[in-house]
């Protein structure tokens, strides 16, 4: 008899293969993409400083490698890649792994803490919403929801920084700690936590407004089913029925949200990282595009890339587990 | 030939929508406090001797010292004390300032300023890399001498006003032997100003604390400064009026908040400490366009832009309008003895029907392809006032949409544009980035220099002239002359000129004392906290 290899072994040693050809079509792309975008690094550093003269441009232009053919451009660089190596930021002028490193923390923390609020109270929100569908309650979230959903990031953001900063003067404007603050220990957890809750808020609530209309709908289309009339006649409790009969149903179209909206976990923040001026990865690609600044913009992309294919696999394994109709193949 | 001190004739521009800046309180000194301080972009390198750039001298200024600084009184020693030229023009000798030392405890001497003369100033360094180019030595006869040997004759006037922005020294004992532009101090500077450099977050902020060996006593007040970045303009008014950041410089918020906080009793809000950085918002032509290659519809362009109502609405009233290259903080260079062109919209109609363009079917007369810079908000709205009022006068004009990138190669390299829209950066003397756009010949893609395709043999060896006159009153009529020839010519039309504006708590003291203040070592800035 054969030694039985797993299936879910299998299952992802495949989705990792498709992967690769994946990954390397997406960095020759955007490589592509961006040298079509007018202008390079040497253009937006000569704009910043404004002006240099002629030498002094073509001199930066040879050393940065700008200097050759696009196709020996992109050789080079798939070339490093290969071996993991993502070259040196043009504008941090330190290797792009260290800028990305740097950065990811910062993102991660925000994403994770704004996406885990938004999924937990939206999904409560609207499975609540949705057993009273209609009444005053009902009425009361779904309009909420709907503000959330229509307000843009921007506003929400500036808004709350003239109330809770200006105004009141509860919360920090900006970054993620006091600078000259010299805090230790508990004492910066505490500071960071503190810049940390004005942007958590913006992006949850803009999310958590998905996550409530979603599950309000998803839910009461479950509990019109058969399968839950059913398990009432048979005398199921009001408790029971929601958790485990339409719940674990109506979660679907949820987790898969859940999982589209993870994918956009680096690009989502820009606009509150820009605000708030959290060092975090969306700031950085949208100071990368601006700058030209080619290898952060395609490390970025490389990290994107990975996380994408890494959740999408995530949420297919998830999926089977919470509908034992669908097999992993 | 003895020192000479240049007299400024800064006029303030805007003396009635300024208000008084922080100087010369009776208040006493408080020692102590940080400083926080807006920057609106990241900088990719913080040595002075490699990028000649506000926002490179914003922060690193502090850090490390130029040989000489300028202020109201004239141009004043800082790391040197004294210079002089020879009668031929080809040598400038400098006197060094003694009992100087880097922050890492080594002495500052005459070896340092040959070293970055020659290894930066000269070769990396832009701007100063075509101000130098005849520069053939630096001699240090002793430790505290440094004489500079040219091979054709350079001003006094010249050197002196160009010092202040591309005259700092650089260890030379951190650099020599490196690869410079790679050195791992040019992000971290190692000086011998008041403020010692601490870290560099990047994204975040930069850091720097009190040199308590510094050579001037009883300096710097303040223990730290920190400067801050702020992407985003709105959030950098929030952090002033929540009081997280005490200055915002180079017109850091939007106009809207600039007013708005100049009616804040908390903030001084004004152009003054940007006496040396003036710059003329631009319409530029691309003559290679027969239609603009004709003097009589760039004169009628010109009439047709209402100079005044635009100050008012863009700039609101921090400005002035243009009179050619030189702007008034050039001093003794700048003239007002120059021809205008009032606005005047029949007259701009009379004059293009006379040159051969009458209004056609389509009720415009020709079309232009104008690409506007964007270099923030007043150029921005100048682009579109342009379009606005050339409409006016029946001229269509279409309006290119683009970034910096896009704006450099559009028009300076690939020169695919009609007209342009742009900025003009006036940096102490009009032979350090003025002449570079209207001489002929520049390398073809140099930014911010003659890439318009017009050619004056008469202007060109007017420039040439004046850039090696050593009389500094025959030197400034060569000047007049220019900007009279410009004015009757427009090749450009430097049609406002303006200086930045700042936004300041009132709790710094001392502020905005020096017409380059930004770019100074605040060595006596002090926070009343």
């Amino acid at each position: 008899m054969k030694p039985t290899i797993p299936p879910l072994l299998i299952y992802a040693l495949r989705r990792l293969l498709q992967a690769i050809p994946v990954i390397i079509l997406i960095m020759m792309g955007t490589f592509l993409l961006l040298k079509m975008a007018p202008g390079d690094t040497v253009d937006a550093l000569v704009g910043d400083m404004g002006g240099a003269d002629a030498a002094f441009i073509a001199r930066l232009r040879a050393e940065y490698g700008l200097d050759q053919p696009i196709w020996v451009q992109l050789w080079r660089y798939m070339v490093k890649l290969a071996t993991f190596d993502l070259g040196r930021s043009f504008v941090y002028e330190q290797p792009v792994a260290t800028v990305l490193m740097d950065r990811l923390g910062t993102t991660l923390l925000l994403m994770a803490t704004s996406l885990s609020l938004a999924f937990s109270i939206g999904i409560t929100l609207g499975a609540f919403a949705a057993r009273r569908a209609y009444s005053l309650a009902d009425n009361l979230i779904s309009t909420l929801g709907l503000i959330f959903y229509a307000t843009p990031s921007f506003f929400l953001s500036l808004m709350m920084m003239l109330l809770f900063s200006v105004k009141l003067g509860w919360l920090p404007v900006g970054g993620i700690k006091t600078i000259a603050g010299f805090y230790t220990g508990w004492d910066h957890v505490v500071d960071v936590a503190r810049h940390l809750v004005m942007p958590t808020a913006a992006l949850s609530l803009i999310y958590l407004s998905f996550y409530l209309r979603l599950m309000r709908s998803s839910v009461m289309q479950v509990a019109d089913q058969d399968f839950v009339r059913t398990a009432r006649a048979k005398g199921a409790g009001e408790t029971r029925l929601m958790v485990h009969h339409i719940m674990r149903n109506a979660l679907l179209p949820a987790v898969t949200l859940f999982g589209l909206q993870f994918s956009t976990l680096l690009g989502g923040s820009v606009v509150v990282e820009t605000i708030f001026t959290l060092p975090g990865l969306g700031q950085l690609a949208y100071q990368s595009v601006i700058q030209r600044d080619m290898n952060t913009l395609m490390g970025i992309i490389f990290l994107c890339s990975i996380i994408v294919i890494l959740v999408n696999f995530l949420t297919d394994l998830l999926y089977a587990r919470l509908d034992s109709r669908i097999e992993l193949s | 030939m003895k020192k000479q001190l240049i007299g400024l004739g800064v006029a303030c521009l805007t003396a009635s929508t300024a208000l008084t800046p922080g100087m010369a309180s009776a208040q006493e000194v408080k020692k102590g406090g940080t400083a926080i301080i807006h920057m609106i972009s990241e900088q990719r390198t913080l040595n002075p001797a490699l990028r000649a750039s506000t926002g490179v001298y914003n922060i690193s200024g502090k850090i490390v010292e130029p040989l000489i600084d300028r202020s109201y009184d004239g141009y004043e020693p800082v790391l040197a004390t004294d210079w002089s030229g020879s009668d031929d023009g080809l040598t400038i000798t400098v006197k060094l300032r003694e009992n100087v030392r880097w922050h890492d405890g080594e002495d500052f001497t005459c070896d340092d300023v040959s070293f970055t003369a020659m290894e930066m100033w000269k070769e990396l360094l832009n701007y100063s890399s075509a101000l130098q180019a005849n520069l053939e030595s630096v001699d240090c006869p002793d430790p505290h001498t440094a004489v500079f040997n040219y091979s054709k004759p350079m001003p006094l006037d010249l050197f002196v006003a160009a010092m202040p922005d591309l005259g700092h020294p650089m260890p030379k004992h951190l650099y020599e032997g490196t690869d410079i532009l790679n050195n791992p101090y040019n992000t971290a500077p190692v000086g011998t100003g008041p403020f010692k450099f601490v870290e560099y977050e990047r994204g975040q902020y930069v850091m720097a604390e009190k040199n308590d060996d510094y050579w001037r006593e009883g300096f710097p007040y303040l223990d730290r400064i920190v400067w801050r970045f702020i992407k985003d303009k709105s959030a950098a008014a929030a952090a002033l009026e929540a009081g997280e950041v005490h200055e915002s410089g180079f017109i850091g918020v939007s106009m809207a908040d600039v007013v708005r906080l100049s009616e804040d009793d908390r903030f001084d809000v004004g152009t003054e400490g940007y006496e040396n950085n003036v710059a003329h918002s631009t319409v530029e032509f691309n003559h290679r366009n027969p239609i603009l290659a004709d003097l009589k519809v760039r004169q009628a362009i010109y009439h047709g832009l209402d100079i005044d109502y635009a100050i008012d609405t863009i700039m609101r009233g921090f400005a002035a309008p243009g009179r050619g290259p030189v702007p008034k903080a050039g001093g003794d260079n700048y003239t007002d003895d120059v021809k205008t062109y009032d606005y005047d919209v029949e007259l701009a109609k009379k004059m293009l029907d006379e040159a051969g363009y009458p209004v056609k079917d389509d009720g415009f007369r020709f079309k232009l392809r104008h690409r506007p810079a964007p270099w923030g908000e007043y150029t921005q709205l100048w682009g579109e006032y342009f379009a606005q009022a050339m409409r006016e006068i029946n001229i269509d004009v279409e309006i290119l949409t683009n970034d910096a990138p896009g704006f450099l190669n559009g028009v300076y390299r690939d020169h695919d544009f009609d007209t342009a829209n742009g900025w003009h950066q006036f940096r102490s003397d009009p032979a350090v980035s003025t002449t570079v756009w209207l001489r002929s010949g520049q390398p073809e893609g140099t930014p911010w220099s003659n890439q318009f395709g017009w050619k004056s043999e008469e202007m060109d060896q007017m420039i040439d002239d004046a850039a090696s006159e050593l009389d500094p009153e025959a030197r400034a009529e060569m000047y007049h002359e220019i900007q009279r020839k410009e004015m009757e010519e427009i090749p450009v039309i430097f049609a406002i000129e303006h200086p930045f504006i700042s936004v300041t708590s009132k709790k710094l003291k001392n502020h905005h004392n020096t017409p380059r203040w930004n770019s100074s070592s605040w060595y006596d800035l002090w926070l009343d906290e």
